[in-house]
């Protein structure tokens, strides 16, 4: 049973990670070990970490591609875009359902998430080009369904035969007249992970469709939630939460969006970012744009629900919502400190290590210390150094070959819609006040001293990990999670939550909280060994009666 | 409505294709090279490729699939992936120590070109793969064929390594198709069952059904070994189940070492098992032992227990070719009507087999490969069935259209058993049986009104 072999910590930290590279060849070695940091503290300084560089091929990584982070992350918890994928049938049959973003056809009754489109391109399609196939399918789909835009993603041999996608989409646009088509060069070679996907993504929407309605939206505080993809439902139970403190949620990039939502976006008055990691630089382009603001928030853990809503009140400086959230937060602590009092004696002092995503491995830190439990690895599968280190570290990235050819959009003050929503003097007020904007202080400032900070695990560290410093929980995707499980040791799935969630907010927490308890303390863990296996000595025959 | 915008009406689609029943080539691929023991299935492409056919395995299987990729960046799209595969043998090899590497193609790699038996015989001749070690080559380019294309081409594949040494080692190759690990173990069971000495490859079973014990194990027990493979080629002949996935590797066997060969139908349902058992008496030149007989009259039995709950009900069916062929039969025989029938790979056989066997059927029967589950369900809309047999994408159909929905098929999502209890030969019939009666009654006795409500059924 994993929980019941907590042996002492007989490692140093130096000795896991000189375990962990001591199998590869030379030249990997020397790679990875840039991407292993043992949080040190020096002298004011966050240690630094090597992130967002090319998988090294042959080592089995958790990374994903280019597409998958296009359109399974950002663009598939759309509901009311077609996605039309343009290539071979595997990339848009993977992609679909498989995340878990939970939706609903809302009052319009659109809803194309349960679908999966493809050109289904063929070997003709790879020799002759497949230009005329997407236009065709593009309007095969309009008669069938009229859906108000069509969204089309490119695959790795798209790229290389040369199809271009963005006229197709632009004539296509044109000859519909009522239907928005647009394109993304998400090819899955490009970049080094899901992330250059994201931003890939995210640049698209923010030239295609955001600002295209100026229809005023109601509301008095009005936000826009950004890098929140409703995972488990969790925009749902952010979105209650607003509800019930009067802030009104004008976009979610993107979990449970709509097409509207991001045509509106421009309305919003501040720009609550939780995943840092997938869509930081479109808060900083609709701040250059529109003048809208933005401040780091995590709805992850009830501790730093309570604190973004704070957060977001304190910035509105308004006292009816400072009073309102104070209220809401005082009637959603009771049930989350009683599942606390609950849990934290069979939760406490117990293990964790976190594996995911672009914040997610840093959010989550979040509930495990609300349950008494302490993580002593994490990194994330394809963030960049900011989300480690912090936002300082910007200016000194460096830009290699592979983010050189990831779009960065040049943005200018719209000239009749710039509206600065705080000016200078007011920022600085609210600053020296605690409402820090555009900041991210990263993940290895929360982490304490000593613990392993690993950039792109993969499966032979991750196996490694496990082995040398046992811990009672490990979190990160599917791929990882029977590995970890056939070696006794619970594994949650932090990308999907398994079949699991909310987790975010007030009632996600409580939910984490039970879901955390029944993994680590459940019994099959002690199943491990028959009988005969744990006493296999035969000391006398069996007398029978 | 869980699919509310597609319209009763059908229109023909010559460009888009809709909720697909079909995936690509590699992830057969991988599928197939799991069932090669101490193999490593290596993917030459995007790093994404790989992660997408590990998740929908390991989400099918619940079990760890160990898999590697070439990690293609935008240089080794435009100057070839040699580099990156060689330095991809160079690190497996030293970091994980497989027995085998099995590399298939992607799109990617396919549209450049990459040659993977030139690049083979560079790295072992840089020595990158260490000698004794083993590399399986198979071409999958994703815009030809399917999965199940995929899983055919790397079995087919695996025969370069079959060696023969002109002297016959009595064994009878069986190329079981893309199954399920407890189906492989089934056709083992039965062939020993009639004495028959056997080698079955490829061999999930022991690989995607391993126990939980405390220790993981990236290369479990099971698994054919590079051994038995070998040894295929002295072997007395070759016994193909299912033309699509296992007649290439058959006919490369038969072409390579003279080893005489026959493509049955997968054994799913009473008479495709009856014709493989008939097969293996033959070529074993043995009888049918009592047991197997036995197995058979309880098929036979059960059929008949049940057959007023079987008779005249409509089907609508979307799976693989080999196995929906199989099970069109199977239903057929069992008195039941399939009338929508949908496979996504493509192959104008599929709509000829189908064709004759639902030929005596006295009602019209839709047929289509290279179908989709979109048509599937229009064709539904249009005609109702009493029972839709799909895997677990059919469950929005048979949500949105109120039918009971028996999951069978790749990939299955959200059930659990498939890789435990067989569908294969006359008890796997048995359990086909069940899971067709338990969907139908469990309708029944949920929609009956209480006074036709009944306690025996």
């Amino acid at each position: 049973m994993a929980t019941a072999n907590v042996t002492t910590k007989t490692m140093e930290p130096g000795d896991i990670k000189a375990e962990l590279i001591s199998k590869y060849p030379p030249k990997v070695a020397r790679k990875r070990s840039k991407q292993i940091l043992i949080n040190e503290a020096l002298e004011n300084q966050t240690p630094e970490i090597t992130a967002n560089v090319r998988t090294i091929p042959g080592i089995i990584t958790m990374r994903g591609c280019t597409y998958a982070g296009c359109k399974g992350v950002i663009m598939g918890p759309t509901r009311d875009i077609v996605n039309l994928v343009h290539g071979p049938i595997g990339c848009s049959f993977y992609a679909w359902l498989t995340r878990r973003n939970q939706t609903g056809a809302g009052p319009d009754g659109e809803n194309y998430m349960n679908y999966c489109f493809s050109t289904d391109m063929q070997d003709a399609d790879i020799i002759f080009g497949g230009e005329k196939k997407l236009t065709q399918a593009i309007q095969e789909i309009y008669d069938l369904m009229h859906p108000k835009a069509i969204a089309i993603f490119a695959t790795c041999p798209v790229g290389l035969i040369g199809d271009d996608i963005h006229t197709v989409a632009r004539n296509m646009k044109e000859k519909l007249g009522d239907c928005n088509v647009f394109a993304f060069s998400c090819e899955g070679y490009k970049g080094v992970s899901q992330s250059a996907g994201h931003h890939i993504a995210n640049n698209q929407i923010f030239r295609h469709v955001v600002g295209e309605n100026d229809e005023p939206k109601e509301g008095t505080y009005k936000i826009n939630l950004l890098g929140e993809y409703n995972i488990g439902g969790d925009g749902f139970e952010i979105d209650r939460i607003f509800k019930k403190c009067g802030i009104t949620n004008v976009a979610t990039f993107s979990g449970n969006s709509t097409y509207d939502q991001f045509a509106s976006a421009h309305q919003a008055d501040l720009n609550a970012v939780m995943c840092h990691r997938s869509i930081n630089y479109v808060a900083d382009m609709l701040e250059t744009k529109f003048g809208i603001p933005w401040i780091k928030v995590n709805f992850i853990g009830a501790a730093a629900t309570a604190k973004s809503l704070r957060k977001i009140a304190a910035y509105f400086e308004d006292t009816t919502l400072i009073d309102r959230v104070e209220k809401v937060i005082a009637e959603e602590m009771p049930q989350v400190e009683k599942a606390i009092e609950d849990v934290l004696p069979r939760t406490k002092d117990k293990t964790a290590m976190l594996f995911v995503g672009g914040s997610r491995a840093h959010h989550y830190q979040e509930l495990f210390s609300e349950l008494g439990m302490k993580t002593i690895s994490a990194g994330y599968e394809f963030a960049h150094r900011d989300d480690y280190e912090g936002r300082q570290v910007i200016p000194y990235l460096k830009v290699d070959a592979d983010s050189r050819n990831i779009e960065e959009i040049e943005v200018e003050a719209d000239e009749t819609r710039y509206r600065p929503r705080k000016n200078g003097e007011e920022i600085e007020a609210l600053e020296g006040a605690g409402v820090q904007f555009k900041h991210y202080d990263g993940l290895v400032a929360d982490m304490e001293k000593d613990t392993l900070v690993i950039d792109d695990l993969n499966q032979y560290e991750a196996e490694k990990l496990v082995e040398l410093m046992k811990p009672d929980l490990f979190c990160a995707g599917i791929k990882e999670k029977y590995s970890i499980q056939k070696l006794g040791v619970p594994m949650k799935q932090l990308h999907s939550y398994d079949s699991g969630g909310p987790y975010a907010g007030f009632k996600g927490a409580v939910n984490f909280y039970q879901e955390i308890d029944r993994l680590v303390n459940s019994r099959v863990w002690s199943y491990m060994k028959a009988p005969w296996q744990e006493n296999p000595q035969l000391s006398a025959a069996y007398a029978w009666g | 409505m869980l699919l509310r915008h597609t319209p009763t009406a059908v229109a023909e689609r010559k460009s888009v294709t809709i909720n697909p029943a079909k995936t690509c080539q590699p992830v057969g691929a991988m599928y197939a090279a799991l069932g090669i023991h101490g193999c490593l299935p290596h993917s030459h492409g995007s790093q994404g490729c790989c992660a997408y056919h590990r998740s929908v395995l390991t989400r099918h299987y619940k079990e760890p699939i160990s898999a590697a990729t070439s990690s293609f960046t935008e240089g080794a799209s435009v100057f070839g992936g040699q580099a990156n595969l060689v330095q991809a043998f160079n690190n497996i090899f030293s970091v994980y120590d497989p027995e085998v590497v099995a590399v298939h193609t992607t799109c990617l790699s396919e549209t450049i070109g990459d040659d993977l038996p030139q690049i083979r015989k560079k790295a072992f001749e840089e020595g990158k793969i260490p000698e004794g070690k083993y590399v399986i080559c198979a071409s999958t380019p994703s815009y030809v064929g399917s999965h199940v294309t995929g899983f055919s081409n790397m079995v087919k594949a695996m025969v370069e390594f079959s060696e023969s040494t002109g002297k016959k080692n009595g064994k009878v190759n069986i190329i079981p198709g893309w199954v399920e690990p407890c189906d492989m173990e089934e056709i083992k069971r039965i062939t020993s069952l009639l004495g028959l000495s056997c080698i079955v490859f490829p061999d999930t079973s022991g690989v995607l059904n391993a126990p939980l014990t405390g220790e993981y194990k990236m290369f479990p027990d099971g698994g054919t070994t590079m051994e038995e493979l070998k040894a295929t080629g002295d072997a007395v002949g070759t016994l193909a189940l299912g033309e699509w996935c296992s007649g290439d590797a058959a006919r490369r066997l038969d072409k390579e070492h003279k080893v005489p060969c026959t493509v049955l139908d997968m054994p799913f349902g009473l008479q495709a098992t009856d014709r493989f058992v008939d097969a293996l008496r033959k070529i074993g030149g043995v009888h049918v032992p009592e047991e197997l007989v036995v197995e058979r009259g309880q098929l036979v039995d059960l059929i008949s227990d049940m057959h007023q709950y079987f008779y005249g009900k409509k089907i609508a069916l979307a799976g693989d070719p080999d196995q929906v062929i199989a099970m069109t039969e199977f239903l057929v025989s069992i008195d039941m009507k399939p009338v929508h029938i949908v496979t996504g790979t493509p192959g104008k056989k599929f709509e000829k087999r189908i064709r004759e066997i639902t030929a005596d059927m006295d009602c019209e029967v839709n047929v289509r490969a290279k179908g989709d589950l979109f048509l599937l369900h229009q064709w539904i809309k249009n005609e109702p069935v009493d029972l839709l047999i799909c895997n677990t994408y059919g469950k929005y159909i048979a949500r949105d259209e109120d039918i009971p929905l028996v999951r069978w098929g790749f990939p299955i999502l959200d059930r659990q058993g498939h890789q435990y209890f067989s569908t294969i030969g006359y008890r796997g019939g048995l359990r086909l049986l069940e899971k067709m009666l338990n969907a139908l009654l469990d309708r029944k006795d949920r929609d009956d009104p209480e006074t036709k409500f009944e306690l025996v059924l």
